[in-house]
């Protein structure tokens, strides 16, 4: 039986066993309910969990415990010169080449198999009908290994079928033998309820361990090809030819270009959003009508809802040609020339464009901490005499300056770490520039660029994105726990 | 007394004082209500560039053809009784050029005519009359009136997406064609109709016959992994943190995870799901599962943090009554405060769910961005998601393709504003003051 059936053999026997614990402890009592612990559900739950919890998890150790068994059992199956004189790469291919023909020869009928046991050549064409390409035509001792595999998936997969629904009904007798009316179910049910809400708040966690292994393990294979100082201190970006004064290496990657453009870009970006949004936050915290006010901030936080790859197509369409066409123009006024002086992917395109993303991150952060800014202050700074403009920059302002540091900040970490706006706007060019209006590229343009197409992880090629990855992963995370830190810190201040 | 004389003095350099700062109290109110303009500004802009490029794409142009399915053509040998594959191998676009041809005079022997005659159609007419062939045979031998796709360059120039005054050997349409066209519109047998192929098609190198089918597909069954996925987990999470969890390192710790996590770059998630699901895992590339796993772990943060906001709403004496009528603590949560969260839940998840459907940048990475011309059956069929699909399109050169791509964001765009509406009713609807 698969897995998929057995789970469902098993979400049975559950049903049952919850019918029967329900039916059986009532009957304990007579009808009495009173007299019973917990309330009859709880009894079919328990005789429930007890049947399904042991035996899903011996099923799902089982289904990931038996592939390395079985694979490590075939490759020692192999003949004795084959393990001798291959590579390892050799050898994972032929162990796939067996597992293809495995999957291959379930599908095909006696005679065929007959066919293939006469001539081993007639496998490849044979499989291919029922839609398994083999890489390379077969060998006679890979059909025998094959039909071994599969003696040996379906043995594994009879004993757990066997094994895992004796542990489901040993579960359910068992559990069905204790009740009785003292048994505290509803304790015990409530216990596996908390474990399965501890299990999923790990799961936030786990998260972080998957991303901090994933980036970790990769990298460590990327700076066993390429030193640690060229890629933390190269100032070129060239992943595809070695260098001609060093035809050992692989290619140079130099972090430096793409930290500047990203760095670069995000500057732009936070130049434009950073007054534009906190004069919004400060005019609606301040002089707006609760009217004007709510209608103006959603309609801002719009623009926040909107797919970035909307503001990448935007950029590239609209902003892009219209500052190209500006600049010939302007340039056509001055010097007579049309020749355009901003080219339609820059860093003053992609900067604007996101900046305009960040407005309303900027806006809503920085009101809810202007708002949140104690009245008294205000008050007396108003009943002194001082204008509204004045007490905003004079007292509430460096009130909140830490608050809105904080906003700040993590707006920052956003336009660092935005993709599909860069890609569509900036560029795919990296190198070292200080002209806003020439094309420069970021490390997420880079990290998307090193991995769409068909990729190996064995080359550094693509083993850099993961690099680059840890480097935007390592910024954005310091940005974000200062952030959060000067903000947690500032709240408590008014609490 | 000097004390006589300087109040006027002080009040006239007071008097310019206060001008000076209601002039700037004037600034700086205006600064702010520049500063709003400037946002909405570009919000109508945004807005407005899409839909005057997108608004189009819901037309296509077409042409009304009396094509004679003749067997001669179809069926020459009368083989299609025994091997049903000829009709799926005939030459249709054949069919249509004569229909055409035959429409506009053309004679059979003017090579030069007939090739802008066939180029005038589009590659599209070859699956429709195929599947109008195959679904009813008897059609073959009569004659019928079909509306069958222009080609896109037909298109452009019916739309007027095209100058006609760059000189004829520049531009793809040719005079000759363009009077045909005139002459076509004037008799209505060329005409703009609502493009249904943008919601049927998958992608296709051709603008005319390319849609959002395989897209949509992918993305519903991404969204519908992610709710089957992060609802539930996110829920559980943020009760326990919120109800169970006694306040130590290890839960601090996972608070600070979860507002980290809310915070890291898609692109990270991405990088992770490569790594993860299909490297380590084997999961098949380009699949919607893959691409649902993620976009689970990347919403989770937003539905727990809703999820937690809402829990923390429900007044404590809901609670306290509760426990004081003997309910245990599990109970309490789930039979009274959970279902009074509920809508907060609700709110949440749509919005979380609003977010991933956006989201491009971390499913470039597990390989979304494969051409999909059939639309997907299961989670593990190759799919790709309306906004990469949007990104595939943003990058192809023709014109008719900036077209499909701002109709494709109209689409998505109608999506996300659906999604948030229904989170703002909720929330007005079951919003409750304790």
């Amino acid at each position: 039986m698969n897995i998929s059936s057995l789970l469902l053999v098993l979400l049975a026997l559950a049903v049952i066993g919850y019918a029967w614990g329900r039916k059986k402890s009532s009957a304990t009592v007579q009808g009495h309910l009173s007299k019973l612990h917990s309330r009859l559900g709880y009894y079919g739950s328990y005789v429930a969990l007890a049947t399904f919890l042991p035996a899903v998890i011996v099923l799902m150790l089982w289904a990931s415990v038996a592939p390395t068994i079985i694979n490590n059992k075939l490759s020692g199956a192999l003949p004795e010169e084959l393990k001798q004189n291959t590579s390892d790469a050799e050898r994972s291919l032929i162990l796939n080449s067996i597992y293809s023909i495995a999957t291959g020869l379930d599908l095909i009928n006696e005679d065929e198999k007959n066919l293939i046991n006469q001539d081993v050549a007639n496998l490849q064409p044979i499989l291919q009908q029922h839609g398994v390409v083999l890489a390379s035509p077969g060998q006679t001792y890979m059909v025998d290994l094959a039909t071994e595999l599969n003696h040996w998936e379906k043995n594994t997969r009879n004993v757990q079928t066997v094994v895992v629904i004796l542990i489901a009904l040993a579960g359910l007798i068992a559990s069905i033998a204790t009740l009785k009316p003292s048994l505290r179910a509803r304790n015990r049910v409530e216990l596996v309820m908390l474990g399965a809400l501890l299990l999923a708040s790990m799961i936030a966690i786990l998260t972080t361990v998957g991303i901090v292994l994933s980036m970790i393990s990769e990298t460590i294979h990327f700076f066993g090809m390429v030193p640690l100082h060229e890629f933390f201190f190269g100032t070129v970006w060239d992943p595809r030819f070695a260098a001609a004064d060093n035809p050992d290496a692989v290619g140079q990657y130099g972090l430096i270009p793409l930290l500047a453009g990203t760095l670069y870009i995000a500057l732009v970006a936070m130049l434009f959003a950073v007054p534009v949004g906190l004069y919004s936050a400060i005019y609606m915290a301040e002089y707006a009508t609760p009217k004007v006010r709510s209608t103006v901030k959603p309609l801002l936080e719009v623009l926040a809802g909107i797919p970035t790859i909307v503001y990448g197509f935007f950029a590239m369409v609209t902003v892009g040609p219209f500052f190209r066409d500006l600049s010939s123009s302007l340039n056509n006024l001055a010097t007579g020339e049309v020749m355009p002086f901003i080219q339609a992917q820059s860093v003053l395109t992609a900067g604007i464009v996101m900046g305009i993303m960040l407005i309303p991150f900027v806006s809503s952060l920085s009101d809810d901490i202007i708002t949140a800014v104690p009245r008294s202050l205000r008050d007396g700074s108003l009943g002194l005499g001082a204008t509204r403009s004045e007490t905003m920059r004079k007292v509430i302002l460096p009130a909140a300056l830490p608050g809105v540091v904080g906003a700040l900040l993590l707006t920052a970490s956003r336009a660092i770490g935005e993709t599909m706006i860069v890609v569509l706007a900036a560029g795919v060019a990296a190198r070292l520039s200080l002209n806003p209006f020439e094309p420069m590229t970021t490390v997420t343009v880079k990290i998307v660029n090193q991995l769409t197409g068909d990729n190996e992880f064995t080359s550094p090629q693509t083993l850099v994105a993961f690099a680059l990855g840890i480097t935007l992963f390592t910024v954005t995370l310091a940005l974000n726990v200062y952030a959060l830190y000067i903000v947690r810190k500032y709240r408590e201040q008014y609490d | 007394m000097t004390t006589t004389a300087t109040p006027s003095a002080k009040h006239k350099i007071n008097d310019s004082n206060l001008k000076r700062r209601y002039a700037a109290e004037f600034r700086f109110k205006l600064y702010g209500i520049l500063a709003i303009s400037v946002g909405l500004i570009f919000l109508a802009l945004l807005l407005w560039s899409v839909i005057s490029k997108g608004y189009t794409a819901f037309q296509q142009t077409e042409i009304k053809l009396d094509i004679e399915f003749s067997k001669s053509v179809i069926d020459p040998d009368d083989l299609a009784a025994e091997d049903p594959d000829v009709l799926l191998t005939a030459n249709y676009p054949i069919l249509a050029k004569d229909a055409l041809a035959k429409y506009l005079g053309i004679d059979k022997k003017d090579k030069i005519n007939l090739k802008m005659v066939n180029s005038m159609l589009s590659a599209g007419t070859r699956t429709q009359l195929r599947n109008m062939v195959v679904e009813d045979p008897s059609i073959i031998g009569t004659t019928q009136t079909v509306w069958v796709l222009a080609s896109g360059n037909v298109d452009s120039v019916v739309k007027g997406q095209f100058s006609l005054e760059i000189d004829e050997s520049r531009r793809p349409v040719k005079d000759q064609q363009v009077s045909w066209i005139q002459r076509m519109q004037k008799e209505g047998v060329l005409k703009k109709r609502f493009n249904t192929g943008i919601f049927i098609f998958g992608a296709s190198s051709r603008p005319e016959t390319a849609g959002i089918a395989a897209a949509m597909v992918g993305s519903l069954y991404m969204m519908l992994i992610v709710l089957v996925l992060a609802l539930p987990i996110g829920v559980a999470a943020s009760i326990y943190l919120e109800e169970f969890a006694t306040k130590n390192r290890f839960t601090d710790l996972i608070e600070v995870n979860i507002n980290n996590l809310a915070a890291v770059p898609s692109i990270v998630f991405g990088l992770l799901g490569l790594w993860a699901f299909i490297n380590v895992a084997g999961l098949p590339r380009s699949a919607s599962l893959v691409g649902g796993l993620v976009l689970t772990l990347m919403t989770l943060p937003t539905i727990i943090i809703a999820t937690r906001s809402a829990l923390k709403a429900v007044p404590p004496s809901i609670r306290t009554a509760a426990l004081g009528l003997g309910a245990s603590k599990m109970q309490m949560v789930f039979h009274h405060v959970l279902p009074l969260a509920a809508p907060g839940i609700m709110t949440g998840t749509i919005i979380g769910l609003a977010q991933a459907l956006g989201e491009t940048a971390p499913l470039l990475l597990i390989g979304m961005v494969a051409f999909v011309a059939d639309v997907p059956t299961t989670p593990l069929d190759p799919a790709t998601a309306l906004p990469v699909q949007i990104f595939m399109w943003a990058n192809e050169a023709e014109r008719a393709f900036v077209e499909r791509t701002s109709g494709a964001i109209l689409i998505l765009l109608g999506f996300l504003l659906i999604m948030n509406i229904t989170a703002v009713i909720l929330r007005k609807r079951f919003e409750r003051r304790w």
